[in-house]
C-alpha cells in the first residue's frame, strides 16, 4: 500500500476508534471514585491472610501468581529469541574497540558509583513486600548497576563481569525456580502455586510464606535477563558485520 | 477534569498508532509502538485511583486507611515488563533487517520471501 492512500485510511479509521474509546471511557467511573470489589477486599484481607505489607507484591507474586507465571515465561521467551536472533547472524570477529571514556574522573565516579546502584538494587528486592518495590524492579535497577561498568569502564570489563554462560544460567534458572516453587505445592498436596511455607511475623523479612522466595527468582531472572539484553545489544556494537 | 486521564490514554494510544503508521524508519516504529502501549498504563492506573488514597503499602500506616486498587497496578508491573522485552526483540529483528536488507525504511523491504 502507498503512503498516500495509507494515511487517509489510517485517519478514518483512527477517527472511528478514538470515537468508540471515549464512548467506553465516558461509561467508565469518573477518575477517583472507582470502588472495584476485587482491590477493595485484598486490601482489608492481605495483612491478615499473607502477612505481606505490599499488597501489590502480594497480588503478584501469590493471588494472581499464575499470571506472574506465565508471564516470566514471556519474558524468558523474548529475551531467548532476541539472543538467538542476534547471536545467530553475528561473525565472530570483533573491531577494534575504543573506549570512549577517557578522563579519570569519570571512570573513578562511574566505577564508585557501581556498588550503591546494585545495593540499591538490592535492597528494593529485598524488601520488595514489605515496602514499595520487588524483584522486577530491583533486578533492573540490579542489571542497570552492571550495566555501569561499561559506560564508566570497557566493554572488556563488562563481558568479563558477566559471562554469557553464567547469565544464560541464571536466566534460566530464575525461570524455573518460579516453575518449581509453583509446582512444590502440588506435591505437597496442595493447590497449584499455594503458599506453603509459615506465613512468618507481620512486617519481617521472613514474612509472606512462598512470596519472598518467588520474589527472589524472579529478581534473578529478570537481572539476568536485562543483562544479557544489554550484553547482546552491545555486542552488536562492538562486531563488524559483513553485509550479505 | 474526571476524565483528563481516562482521555490522555485514549491520545497516547491514538497518536502512537498515528506514528506506526506514517514511520519511515524500523527504529521509529518500534518507539511509537511503545508510545501507544503506554496508553495501557494510564488507562490501568486511571481507573485503580481512588481520590485522596495512599498507595496499597501497610507498612506504618493503620489497615483500613483508604488506598488505591492493588490489582490493576500490579497488572501495570507486568505490563511494563512485557512491553521492555518485546522492545528489546523488535529491535533485535530490526537489526536483523538492516543487516540483509541494507535498510531500515519499511517501504524499501521488499515483501517476505518464503
Amino acid at each position: 500500500m502507498s503512503a498516500r492512500t495509507r494515511l487517509p485510511l489510517f485517519l478514518v479509521s483512527a477517527a472511528g476508534l478514538a470515537a468508540l474509546l471515549g464512548f467506553g471511557v465516558a461509561g467508565l467511573p469518573a477518575f477517583g471514585d472507582y470502588h472495584g470489589p476485587y482491590g477493595l477486599v485484598l486490601n482489608h484481607v492481605v495483612l491478615a491472610q499473607r502477612h505481606t505489607t505490599n499488597v501489590v507484591a502480594a497480588v503478584v507474586f501469590d493471588y494472581r501468581g499464575f499470571d506472574t507465571l506465565g508471564e516470566e515465561l514471556m519474558l524468558f521467551a523474548a529475551v531467548a529469541a532476541t539472543a538467538l536472533i542476534l547471536r545467530e547472524a553475528r561473525e565472530e570477529e570483533a573491531r577494534q574497540v575504543v573506549d570512549s571514556v577517557q578522563s579519570e574522573p569519570v571512570r573513578a565516579a562511574g566505577l564508585a558509583a557501581v556498588p550503591v546502584v546494585i545495593l540499591l538494587g538490592l535492597f528494593v528486592v529485598a524488601f520488595g513486600y514489605l515496602t514499595p518495590g520487588g524483584g522486577f524492579q530491583g533486578g533492573t535497577v540490579v542489571a542497570l548497576g552492571l550495566l555501569l561498568v561499561y559506560l564508566a569502564a570497557e566493554h572488556r570489563a563488562y563481558r568479563r563481569l558477566t559471562p554469557t554462560q553464567v547469565v544464560d544460567v541464571f536466566e534460566g534458572g530464575g525461570a524455573a525456580a518460579f516453575v518449581a516453587l509453583a509446582l512444590g505445592a502440588l506435591l505437597g498436596g496442595l493447590a497449584f502455586q499455594q503458599n506453603f511455607l509459615p506465613l512468618g511475623r507481620i512486617g519481617a523479612l521472613t514474612s509472606g510464606g512462598s512470596i519472598p522466595l518467588l520474589n527472589w527468582a524472579t529478581a534473578i531472572e529478570v537481572t539476568a535477563a536485562f543483562v544479557l539484553l544489554f550484553g547482546e545489544f552491545l555486542e552488536e556494537v562492538m562486531v563488524e558485520r559483513r553485509p550479505g | 477534569m474526571s476524565y483528563l486521564p481516562y482521555a490522555l490514554a485514549v491520545w497516547l494510544l491514538v497518536v502512537g498508532l498515528y506514528g506506526v503508521v506514517t514511520s519511515r524508519h524500523l527504529v521509529h516504529l518500534v518507539v511509537c509502538l511503545t508510545v501507544a502501549q503506554s496508553s495501557t498504563y494510564v488507562l490501568l492506573l486511571a481507573v485503580g485511583y481512588r481520590k485522596h488514597a495512599t498507595a496499597p503499602i501497610f507498612k506504618g500506616i493503620p489497615l483500613g486507611t483508604k488506598a488505591t486498587d492493588p490489582v490493576v497496578q500490579a497488572l501495570t508491573l507486568t505490563d511494563v515488563v512485557v512491553s521492555v522485552t518485546v522492545l528489546a526483540l523488535l529491535l533485535a529483528v530490526a537489526v536483523q533487517v538492516y543487516v540483509r536488507e541494507g535498510t531500515l525504511d519499511p517501504d524499501e523491504i521488499p515483501a517476505v520471501r518464503g
